[in-house]
């Protein structure tokens, strides 16, 4: 042996790693959708407080919800809790080996019963909130 | 179709350089030719002084792995016209140390899958050593996608996590502990929980995905960490809810 | 032979997920209804006698401080990943993780405060 020693190169990850592949990029928007859920429960805690504090502070909660800024943050929320169904329903059947009599199941049969089930749930909530 | 195309090659020469720098080639630009054909035309005809891994140019020997274009790729099945006009830029495996030029130092993951023993466990006191353990093709078809990895990183290359922590066990470390788990004849699932189930085994996972889209046998170590997951959250749960002498 | 220390990870990993099958189920339709749809006149708000009554039901409490429980652990868990991936903070790991889920400690307890003396 010569006696040269390794000189080993480390690369470093770049601190913005997770722009500089769409993949990545689109894995930390799905992390991200977690903020939705957050804003979620504080605007389902404000309702709550609201419907607890009164008719009138019921009132007031359904007309400052009708206000541009609120309607705007929802929007966005909408569309990141959206996001994070569908991402979740596309990677559960990835997850998940369920067997049916010795045969696999199909991804896209795990997944067309997450929606379903999301279906019902969503006409669930909404009889009981909208109808009764 | 043009006559050449230009490869960037990263070179490294630890005695003299501080860090990789960027050396370019003209190879022919042939409709049958890989990377990995280039990078042997530059070393035959070139530039000899070029360090490089690879095998048996036909994507079972897993060597060959490097960062093309900024992905982890075989050379050995990428081909130059797909990412013709050019330049290709050939660097090494991201996420491992550079030994030279394009070679990684790999210690690091063969410590890794030896670490969930990668062989069949089972008690063969009851077995007749005269006759081969039956196996049905249903019952090989459980663990077959998880044995389908050729050990060549591009899924470690691909992990943003194990970037990051290095002391992440890695996706085809424990895609290959549940080829054995998943293995009717093998019986040693506990034994490689303890690995498993550490703070930097499946746990350190936060399922990108990267690992599944980067490998070129299919193996779907994604599915395989969560799946994983799963049977060890299971275990935390028995361990914690049963007193010792109940759990199985 | 010692046992080795019960690490919190798995049992933090399916709080994790019941929260994320949680919320991919009922956060898309509650924010529609009440993000866009009442506020819009789209459809009719529930009157205040309707709302209250739902809402005081103890089932309905049960659930709605289930419901924002399991979303808070769910969303600590992917933002303590996220914080320290994205940022590269490895070093303040512990740190991270503690912030995170005790935020959704304290966002449940609130939770628990709202639904039991404010309703």
């Amino acid at each position: 042996m010569s006696g040269y020693q390794q000189r080993l190169y480390r690369q470093r990850v770049p601190l913005f790693w997770w722009l500089s592949r769409r993949s990545y990029f689109a894995f930390v928007v799905r992390e991200l959708t977690s903020l939705a859920v957050v804003w979620f429960v504080v605007y389902l805690l404000w309702l709550v407080w609201a419907v607890g504090s009164g008719p009138t502070a019921y009132q007031r909660f359904l007309d400052r919800s009708a206000e541009p800024w609120l309607v705007a943050i929802n929007v966005v929320a909408l569309a990141f809790a959206i996001y994070h169904t569908v991402t979740w329903f596309a990677v559960t059947p990835q997850a998940m080996v369920l067997r049916v009599r010795r045969r696999r199941l199909p991804g896209q049969a795990i997944a067309g019963a997450l929606y379903l089930a999301w279906l019902a749930v969503s006409a669930v909530l909404v009889w009981f909130v909208v109808i009764k | 179709m043009p006559e050449e195309i230009t490869l960037r090659v990263s070179r490294y020469r630890p005695e003299t350089d501080a860090g990789p720098t960027f050396q370019e080639y003209a190879v022919p630009l042939r409709e049958d030719w890989a990377v990995l054909d280039a990078l042997n035309y530059v070393k035959d005809e070139v530039d000899p002084t070029l360090a490089y891994r690879w095998s048996c140019r036909m994507g079972i020997c897993g060597s060959c792995g490097m960062t093309v274009n900024g992905e982890p790729r075989l050379t050995c099945g990428t081909f130059l016209v797909d990412h013709a006009p050019g330049p290709i830029q050939v660097e090494p495996l991201r996420n491992f140390p550079v030994i030279r030029d394009l070679v990684i130092e790999m210690t690091d993951f063969m410590h890794k899958l030896g670490s969930i023993q990668p062989w069949i466990i089972r008690d063969e006191s009851a077995d007749d050593a005269s006759v081969e353990l039956l196996q049905t093709p249903s019952e090989m078809d459980e663990y077959r996608r998880y044995s389908m990895c050729i050990n060549c990183m591009l899924c470690y290359s691909a992990c943003p996590v194990y970037g990051l922590d290095s002391k992440f066990i890695g996706p085809a470390a424990i895609a290959l502990a549940q080829r054995y788990n998943l293995d009717s004849r093998d019986e040693g699932a506990a034994d490689r929980l303890t690995v498993l189930s550490e703070d930097e085994g499946v746990w350190a996972c936060t399922f990108v995905g990267e690992c599944t889209r980067a490998c070129p046998k299919g193996v779907d170590p994604a599915g395989a960490i969560q799946r994983a997951k799963l049977v060890a959250a299971n275990e935390a749960v028995k361990a914690f809810l049963l007193p010792k002498w109940a759990r199985g | 032979m010692n046992e080795p220390r019960t690490s919190p990870e798995p049992f933090l990993w399916l709080l994790f997920s019941a929260g994320g099958v949680v919320a991919a189920l009922t956060v898309p339709v509650l924010l529609f209804l009440f993000g866009l749809a009442f506020p819009l006149g789209w459809l009719d708000p529930p009157s205040y006698v309707d709302v209250h009554g739902l809402l005081h039901n103890p089932l309905t409490r049960l659930i709605v401080v289930g419901l924002c429980g399991l979303t808070l652990m769910h969303a600590a868990h992917r933002l303590r990943h996220t914080v320290r991936d994205g940022l590269q903070l490895q070093r303040h790991g512990d740190a991270i993780a503690a912030a995170c889920y005790g935020a959704a400690a304290l966002g449940t307890a609130f939770a628990t405060y709202v639904v039991l003396t404010r309703l």
